[in-house]
């Protein structure tokens, strides 16, 4: 591990972070996270949010009457 | 409230009420990619969807239940709104209705039919102004959003387990423009090209955008302080 490295401060790893997340590299290997407790905190939060919020919408049923007013709204536009 | 939480880090918990998923004890949830999700989408038959475009309406009626939940469900995660949702599933299949004939065949029916969904309620966002001004702040960090925030300050994280009802209520409180990135990337599977595509705007606007929607919700949820300091 470079100094260089070593000495990012958190501030410098937070602005790198969308950008490291969105890349799909694994932001949890990157050095400043395995020497920091708080960086690393926060990535396994917004992880876990990620995580729950994929579970967290199950598919639900339009209301019953809304392939009436389709039918209609088609019938109308003829 | 203990049925409303899932663990934070470790095996991801099956039982979600109405669809439970299929998620192996100790693995996390597989993140469906837009292109895997054609193969798990309703499949439509070559046949059902040639009478639609020949202007069968019994092909249409059909076509309309096999994808009405998925179309649904998007407007309801985009819009937070379930009267919005209804109103724009309504516009997604007249408009369908009106293009479906022009559907050549280049991607999935279902992709197709996704996407098109995604434009109209895109197209109700930008007309009500939202997502512009979210897109704005979103190019523009506040002092509140700056990066550095999350720590040497009230350093606060999240606790042992996420309240769901807390998060669904987290996501629905999100600005429209950090909703709309947040629910096609971290729940639909889009990527962030894909993203900047629908949304007219940079890669990095979309990753950066995805970024503070996460950290707004990590700040709605958070609960113990934990008092570390700046390193």
């Amino acid at each position: 591990m470079s100094e260089e490295t070593k000495s990012m401060r958190c501030a410098e790893f937070q602005a790198q972070l969308p950008e490291l997340i969105g890349s799909g590299a694994s932001a949890a290997e990157h050095p400043h996270v395995k020497e920091c407790n708080l960086c690393r905190e926060l990535l396994e939060s917004l992880e876990a949010i990620a995580e729950a919020a994929r579970q967290l919408f199950p598919e639900v049923e339009p209301p019953e009457n809304l392939w009436e007013n389709i039918e209609l709204a088609i019938k109308n536009k003829k | 409230m203990g049925q409303s939480r899932v663990p934070v880090k470790g095996p991801s918990r099956e039982a979600f009420e109405a669809e439970p998923a299929e998620v192996s004890a100790g693995q996390p949830a597989p993140r469906i990619s837009a292109p895997a999700r054609e193969s798990i989408a309703a499949i439509l038959s070559p046949e059902l969807l040639e009478r639609a475009q020949a202007g069968d309406h019994g092909a249409f009626a059909e076509i309309y239940f096999l994808h009405k939940r998925r179309i649904y469900s998007l407007c309801l995660r985009m819009l937070g709104n379930p009267a919005e949702a209804e109103d724009m599933t309504q516009e997604a299949f007249l408009q369908l209705h009106r293009k479906i004939a022009t559907f050549r065949g280049e991607s999935a029916f279902s992709t197709w039919l996704h996407r098109l969904a995604i434009n109209v309620v895109l197209m109700r966002l930008r007309k009500k102004g939202l997502l512009l001004i979210s897109l704005d702040e979103a190019m523009e960090p506040t002092t509140e959003e700056r990066p550095g925030r999350s720590f040497g300050e009230d350093d606060l994280s999240l606790a042992g387990a996420i309240d769901r009802l807390a998060l669904q209520r987290a996501i629905n409180d999100l600005p429209a423009g950090y909703r709309l990135i947040f629910v096609l990337h971290d729940i639909e599977g889009y990527e962030h090209n894909e993203i900047a595509d629908m949304l007219e705007c940079s890669i990095g606007n979309s990753k950066s955008q995805l970024h503070k929607a996460r950290l707004k919700l990590r700040d709605a949820l958070r609960v113990h302080p934990r008092g570390e300091g700046q390193r």
